[in-house]
Formats: structure tokens, C-alpha cells, sequence
């Protein structure tokens, strides 16, 4: 048995069911994120481990405890919440220290805990101050210390760099996953950012309409996307239809569609790749490290990736070119 | 901006003050004349040193605490369930807590001493405690479309929900919640109801009258019907008391720690 179980998890709001019959497993000291659009249902899931919404029905057990009909505040779980959620009415310092005031642990202790919370966040001399007196990034600091001080079972971040501009989001979220394998805590992150997911997560839940389409780590959900859905939602994709015959630029693959990240995709000749397609050039997007071109080959919109290098221009809009893909990096679409 | 608007505005300024202030400075200068030929504040040292001034004042005083903590008590929590699980609820209850600017106070006393005479199942009027509560009820009453309002107007200014949550998942129940968390972050709106609640509570005379309790709404106007000088000086006081809870609300605002509440 696993640390943090949940089967056939179902949740309905009145006529319109949100979840359904989501099952997962969770090892001590992973880090699992919840990926999917709004409205997949996965913050309803978080919700449910968290106790905030009761599933209809299913079974989430930590521990070997069995969660359901248990209060919030009698499931020892943390909580980062988007908005941040701080007290307005205490210091960072209180703010760290209330759940343990809540458990009653002794002053001393207390202030022992704040300081190393405080220290674990980057923010040793900040104690005194109050929330509206921080950045963004800083309250979601306090929010993640608070969330720890009283060391909770299961850690649960509900889309806390959502609300945090783009730079700041990026050191956010490793400093997240530093302090996670820091602590061994288990965790379960809600995003809708692919990136942030494939990033930090030791395996990723991809959701929609309240299932869990696919299970896996960032490498396999990124590679073998195991639906069309997944393919499209996680990473850009190039689809490809075979022709009469099953053949993608004369080789023969069967009857179907084919997807291709940009990455595969290469400008002119590769040595070793078996499919060539005539294109021409129709967008060019300069990204400093990275040029992005978006093509036409036969009729359908090849987007590729090509590196930048000082000695070789971009090419230009309408210039016919050759791509050049293997077809062992084709994947297969299902439904 | 043009000479002309800037005149008419300076005019209309000047017309509201005047209208305002007039009959305010004409009270005040007349609650001065009681000694002959001079201004003096006889008047106020007579009120002042008026032992039934001092026992009614006092009473009052006592009733408006009372009734502030019954308010705080009945709208805090109401106001916060209302917000937090029963969104549904608002215009009802909102509606609810309008009826008293609609039901005069004299209907609310005669229900009162219908329901609750020595005759009657629960005989409240029958010892002076029970009068006693049963005036802070009808003053909780009174009071209640302004305190209802200031806290609910609070409440919206903060995110409930949020940290309703957050605190349930550092382990609080919900009396921590309410006393820790929202209470604390919604202290100047309560505050604002808090200082109405005494002003409305100081004057009011119906329920005071009908249920023949010694409070100062009554007394000010046994003095208006046989003293000359003293209900000027009193109502001057009265403005006062008014006035400085006013003041008290804009302080409780602006000095409020945690201006800003959680995004």
C-alpha cells in the first residue's frame, strides 16, 4: 500500500460530476503534480485530500488512515493556497507559528521552529513584518513556511506561482522543489503550467473532464503521451496524416495520425532520418538561443526548432526548404 | 476649472455649512446664556452635577456596551456564515436586518411587552434584569441595519474563504477561526458598527420610555419639557457624543495596522 491512496474518487456538484473514478498512489516523499485545464477537476481532487469538499464517493487514505468524514484541521495537511492566504492581522513570524500555537506547542519551541521555517525560506530577518509589507514572492514564502512549521503528512500546493510574475515563478518553483527533497515531504502540486509540471514533478497526472488520462514521469508523459489529448495539452505538436497508402513522406507507417514534437523535426538533411518532406518557411520567430519556424509541407504546419548561431542568418519567410524527421520519433495518435 | 463653476461650488459649500452649522452654533451660544447678560457654562454645571443626569448617562453607557457585545455577538458570525456557506442567504438576510429603519421602535416595545409580560410564558418585564435584557434586545434591534452593514461591508474587503481554509488546514476549529483569524481582520468595521451602536443607544427614547428604564434618551426629554437652558446644554452634549464617535470611526480606519488584506 501506498502512502497517500485515493481510489475511485468521485465528486459531483448537483447533476455534474467532476471527478471521475480517480484512482492514484502516492510514495512517501514524492512530488506528484495534478496538470490538466480548467475545469479538469484537479483542484476539486486537491480539495478532497485536503477535506475542504467531501467526495461522493471513493476512499483517500493516508497513511493506512482513511480520510473521509475527517474536519481539515484533523488531517495534519498543509496548505499553500494561489492567493497566498496570510493573516493580514500577524507578523510573517505569527503568521509561521500558528498552526503550532494551534497544537499548543510551548513558546520556545514555537520560536525555535519560526526561525529555522524562516531560515529554510530565505527570509531569516523578516519575521516582524506583515504580509502587505512583502512581494508576491516573499508572501508565497511565508505561505509554503507556514504550511511546513507544523509538519504536516502531506503537503499540498494549490497553484501558488500562479499569481507570481514570470521570473520570480521560475526561482519559486525550484526553491519549492529544493525545500520538498530537503524535508522528504510528500506532496501533491496543482498546476496548468506544462512547464512548471514537467520541471519539478517526480510524475505527473494529466487530467480532463475528471479522469485521470495519464500517469507518469515528465519524460514518459512528454514521450509516449498515451492519448491525443495529453499529446496536444503537454508540449507543441506537429500532426502528420498518413496518406491513401500509409505512408508519411514515403514511408510506410499505416493507416492513422502521427505527431511529432518540434525537437524531431530538423532543418534540411539529418543523416539517419527516413522521412523528407519539401516545405516552405511561413513564420520565424527569433528567440535568442532558439529560433522557432513554423512551416508548410504538404499541407499541413510544421513547427521545428532550430539553435541560433552567430555565423547563420535565420532563413527567410516563403524560402522552400527540406525537413527531416526519423520515424521512430513519430508517435502514434489514439483516440 | 472655470471662475464661475469654482464660485458656485465655493457657494454651495458655503450654503451647507450655513444650513448645517447655524441652528449648532445658535443651540450652543443660547445653552451658554443661562447666567444674565454673560456667557457662562452654568448649565452644563448644573446637568453635569444632576445626579439623575449622572445615574441616567451612566445606565446609558452600560446599556450601549451590552448591546455592543450582543451585536458583535449575533452579526460577526452570522455575517461571516452567511459569506462563507450561505452566499445564497444574502438578500434575505440583509433584508432581515433593513426591517428595523421600517418597523417603528414603538411596535417593537408593545410586541416586546405583549410577548414577554408577567403574564405571558416567558415574563421578562416582570423583574428589572429581564427588562433590563430586553432593552439591550430591542436596542440590538435598533441597531442592527447599521452593525450588520459595517461588518458584512468588512467581510467583503478580506478573502473568507481563503482563510477559512488555510487556517482549518493549520488544525484550527471553527471558534479559533472566527476569534483569531476574522474577527481581528474585520476590527474597524466592527468598530464603525460598534460606535453607531452607541450613539443610536445613547439618545433612543421609545424603548427606554415604554419599558420605564432609567436611560438618558428619557431623561433628556423629561428636561426639554421643564428646564429652560439645561436640554440645550444637553443636546449640545448629546451632538457631542455623537460627533466624537464619528471621530472614533475615522481613527479605528485609519489606524488600523494591517491595511491591507490578504490577495
Amino acid at each position: 500500500m501506498s502512502f497517500l491512496d485515493i481510489s475511485h474518487l468521485e465528486k459531483s456538484f448537483g447533476t455534474v460530476r467532476v471527478v471521475k473514478d480517480f484512482n492514484l498512489s502516492v510514495e512517501k516523499g514524492e512530488f506528484i503534480s495534478l496538470l490538466g485545464p480548467s475545469g479538469c477537476g484537479k483542484t476539486t481532487v486537491l480539495r478532497m485530500v485536503a477535506g475542504f469538499e467531501q467526495p461522493s464517493s471513493g476512499a483517500i487514505t493516508i497513511g493506512g488512515a482513511n480520510m473521509v468524514g475527517k474536519r481539515p484541521n484533523q488531517r495534519n495537511i498543509g496548505m499553500v493556497f494561489q492567493a497566498y492566504a496570510l493573516f493580514p492581522n500577524l507578523t510573517v513570524a505569527e503568521n509561521v507559528g500558528f498552526g503550532l500555537k494551534i497544537k499548543g506547542t510551548p513558546r520556545a519551541q514555537i520560536k525555535t521552529r519560526v526561525d529555522e521555517m524562516l531560515s529554510l525560506i530565505g527570509l531569516p530577518d523578516l519575521g516582524a513584518r506583515y504580509p502587505f509589507q512583502l512581494s508576491g514572492g516573499q508572501q508565497q514564502r511565508v505561505a509554503l513556511a507556514r504550511a511546513l512549521a507544523p509538519k504536516p503528512q502531506v503537503l499540498l500546493l494549490d497553484e501558488p506561482l500562479s499569481a507570481l510574475d514570470a521570473k520570480v515563478r521560475v526561482s519559486l518553483r525550484n526553491e519549492i522543489r529544493a525545500i520538498q527533497r530537503e524535508l522528504g515531504i510528500t506532496t501533491i502540486f496543482v498546476t496548468h503550467d506544462q512547464e512548471e509540471a514537467l520541471s519539478i514533478s517526480d510524475r505527473i497526472v494529466v487530467m480532463t473532464g475528471g479522469i485521470a488520462d495519464q500517469v507518469g514521469t515528465p519524460f514518459e508523459i512528454y514521450n509516449r503521451p498515451s492519448s491525443r489529448f495529453v499529446a496536444n495539452f503537454v508540449g507543441q505538436l506537429n500532426i502528420f496524416a498518413a496518406d491513401a497508402e500509409g505512408r508519411i513522406g514515403g514511408v510506410a507507417l499505416g493507416q492513422g495520425e502521427y505527431a511529432a514534437r518540434p525537437e524531431v523535426v530538423y532543418l534540411g538533411r539529418k543523416p539517419g532520418a527516413d522521412i523528407v518532406l519539401p516545405a516552405v518557411i511561413r513564420e520565424v520567430h527569433f528567440l535568442g538561443s532558439v529560433i522557432r519556424l513554423t512551416t508548410e509541407a504538404d499541407g499541413a504546419r510544421v513547427a521545428l526548432d532550430t539553435f541560433n548561431r552567430p555565423d547563420t542568418p535565420p532563413p527567410e519567410i516563403g524560402e522552400t526548404v527540406e525537413l527531416s524527421l526519423s520515424s521512430g520519433d513519430l508517435i502514434r495518435l489514439g483516440a | 476649472m472655470s471662475l464661475w463653476t469654482r464660485l458656485t461650488g465655493w457657494i454651495v459649500l458655503i450654503f451647507g455649512l450655513t444650513y448645517f452649522a447655524l441652528p449648532l452654533i445658535g443651540l450652543t451660544e443660547f445653552s451658554l446664556k443661562a447666567r444674565r447678560g454673560v456667557y457662562s457654562l452654568d448649565a452644563y454645571t448644573k446637568i453635569i452635577g444632576d445626579a439623575e443626569f449622572q445615574a441616567t448617562f451612566s445606565y446609558s453607557i452600560v446599556m450601549a456596551l451590552v448591546t455592543i457585545a450582543f451585536g458583535i455577538l449575533l452579526v460577526v458570525p452570522t455575517a461571516y456564515w452567511v459569506r462563507l456557506k450561505m452566499p445564497w442567504a444574502r438578500p434575505y438576510v440583509e433584508f432581515i436586518t433593513l426591517l428595523p429603519l421600517v418597523i417603528p421602535a414603538i411596535v417593537v416595545v408593545f410586541g416586546y411587552i405583549r410577548l414577554y409580560n408577567t403574564s405571558s410564558w416567558l415574563p421578562m418585564t416582570g423583574s428589572i434584569m429581564g427588562t433590563n435584557l430586553l432593552l439591550a434586545f430591542g436596542y440590538t434591534t435598533l441597531a442592527l441595519p447599521y452593525m450588520y452593514r459595517a461588518v458584512d461591508t468588512g467581510m467583503r474587503t478580506i478573502d473568507i474563504a481563503t482563510l477559512t481554509e488555510a487556517a482549518q488546514s493549520l488544525g484550527a476549529g471553527w471558534s479559533i477561526i472566527l476569534t483569531r483569524v476574522i474577527l481581528p481582520n474585520v476590527v474597524p468595521a466592527v468598530l464603525s458598527g460598534a460606535f453607531l451602536t452607541f450613539a443610536i443607544v445613547i439618545g433612543e427614547f421609545t424603548l427606554a420610555a415604554l419599558l420605564n428604564r432609567p436611560a438618558f434618551g428619557p431623561y433628556l426629554a423629561r428636561i426639554g419639557a421643564n428646564k429652560p437652558y439645561e436640554p440645550f446644554a444637553l443636546s449640545v452634549i448629546a451632538f457631542g457624543i455623537t460627533w466624537v464617535c464619528m471621530g472614533l470611526i475615522q481613527l479605528a480606519n485609519r489606524f488600523s495596522r494591517h491595511t491591507k488584506a490578504a490577495q
